[in-house]
């Protein structure tokens, strides 16, 4: 299977530890991805209004890019990537019209996008083809004893169409943290929205998500949040800051990605996981169970 | 609040213009309320999801532009998945946020964002939010 890979505008930077973390997993699992040469940002959101083709040229574009790697699967790693670039994807599949005019656009491209490259996440790449009975075999050091909460959000899982899992009850992340030997604390909250990019005007109605949501997962139980998106990771970890003055009596709680978990577990460095990028550090819970 | 209703407003282009940048049927809705029930922004809107979609039917063009509801909500899409008639609420209120914002008439204004409020977020957040709220 010849993957190429996708970062997009944060994993480069803010989330750094993203895909480090998801790199060095991957390595270890023996499976090899090819970041795309020249990838451009995907746009972050996908365009709702029926007359707007202009905001699909970023997404096709990078799977235009994947053709020319001489790979027909992309994966992406954050969430928001994936729902853009795979419901843009979905949508140009299902127009042929949309799709001409958007080849039409991007004439002095080599090749024209025929709706023939695969958008996946790296979740369902561990579910569905490396599988997590061959994970479960590689995995070197159990996270015995930790108690971690799924946080879902909402791109991974609506609309339905695009969703590798239930949109109301998605598990997927929660079998992977037992694959690796957590614990797994489902929470009523683990779809609801953080408030996404309301983050940068409206700081104070993330900060009422982020109490709402880490509150109901400590209240399980869970000693920490994992996520699969840069930007709920924004919201939940560093807007604790705002949550805190907000609610005196909210309890911190550490949040990190699903990929940190899997890269300890399969035996990553500690580099590679960058706990330096985190607001709530996690290392006091990582160094309490042994695992760092 | 008093509202008036009329057959003017009903037949106002702005009614089928929110049918089509959103591609959805608004009479289709039948007002059960899921929509806003499952809503998480609720708490900061002054008019309910699903108020939005009865507003728009019946061409309540001034009280949709100026509320402060479809600036709240996320595109989190949990209404969509809920709503038992399938419609896309959250294209709805996108297609009122475009109408606004095709008259370039933004939600947020770049340049006054304090340095500590573009500096201190990762680009996911800036580009997603100016992508929704700037033209
Ligand atoms: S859930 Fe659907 S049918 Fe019910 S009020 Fe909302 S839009 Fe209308
Ligand atoms: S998409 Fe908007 S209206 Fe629908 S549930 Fe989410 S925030 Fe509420």
């Amino acid at each position: 299977m010849k993957l190429s890979y996708f970062p997009g505008c944060t994993l480069k930077n803010h989330a750094k530890n993203f895909e480090d973390s998801a790199l060095c997993a991957l390595k270890t699992l023996d499976v090899t991805v090819q970041e795309l040469e020249r990838w451009n940002c995907c746009g972050t959101v996908f365009s709702l209004t029926t007359d707007d083709l202009i905001h699909h040229i970023a997404p096709v574009r990078n799977l235009i890019r994947t053709k020319q790697q001489g790979s027909d699967k992309l994966m992406t790693l954050c969430a928001m990537c994936f729902n853009t670039l795979k419901r843009s994807n979905e949508r140009v599949k299902a127009n042929q019209e949309d799709l001409d005019i958007i080849n039409d656009f991007m004439y002095r491209e080599e090749i024209k996008y025929e709706g023939d490259v695969e958008v996946l996440h790296l979740l369902e790449i561990l579910k569905n083809d490396i599988k997590f009975e061959t994970l479960a075999q590689k995995v070197s050091k159990p996270l015995k004893d930790l108690k971690v909460a799924s946080y879902y959000g909402c791109y991974l899982v609506r609309p339905e169409e695009i969703a590798f899992d239930d949109a109301e009850n998605p598990v997927i992340m929660d079998e992977l943290m037992e694959v690796l030997g957590a614990t797994a604390i489902d929470f009523p909250f683990k779809v609801e929205c953080c408030g996404a990019y309301q983050t940068v005007d409206k700081p104070g109605v993330v900060a009422d998500r982020t109490n709402q949501i880490l509150t109901s997962a400590k209240k399980q139980g869970a000693e920490l949040v994992v996520v699969s998106c840069p930007l709920c990771a924004f919201n939940l970890d560093h807007r604790q800051k705002e949550t805190v003055a907000k609610f005196p009596e909210f309890k911190s709680m550490p949040v990190m990605y699903f990929t940190q978990l899997l890269a300890i577990a399969l035996g990553c460095p500690e580099e590679s996981l960058r706990l330096d990028l985190h607001y709530i550090d996690p290392k006091p819970i990582l160094q309490e169970k042994g695992f760092i | 609040m008093r509202t008036n209703l009329s057959r003017r407003k009903l037949r106002d282009p702005f009614v089928t213009k929110v049918e089509e940048l959103s591609g959805q049927n608004l009479l289709v809705c039948y007002q059960c309320g899921k929509c806003s029930a499952g809503c998480p922004a609720v708490d900061e809107m002054d008019i309910l999801p699903n108020q939005i979609i009865r507003f728009a039917q019946l061409g309540l063009k001034e009280e949709l532009l100026a509320s402060k509801a479809i600036w709240v909500c996320a595109s989190c899409m949990t209404c969509n998945v809920r709503c038992p008639k399938g419609i896309n609420i959250a294209e709805v209120i996108e297609a009122i946020r475009q109408i606004l914002l095709r008259q370039r008439k933004d939600h947020v204004k770049v340049e006054e964002l304090k340095p500590s409020e573009r500096g201190d977020v990762p680009p996911i957040a800036l580009i997603s939010n100016f992508r929704k709220f700037t033209s």
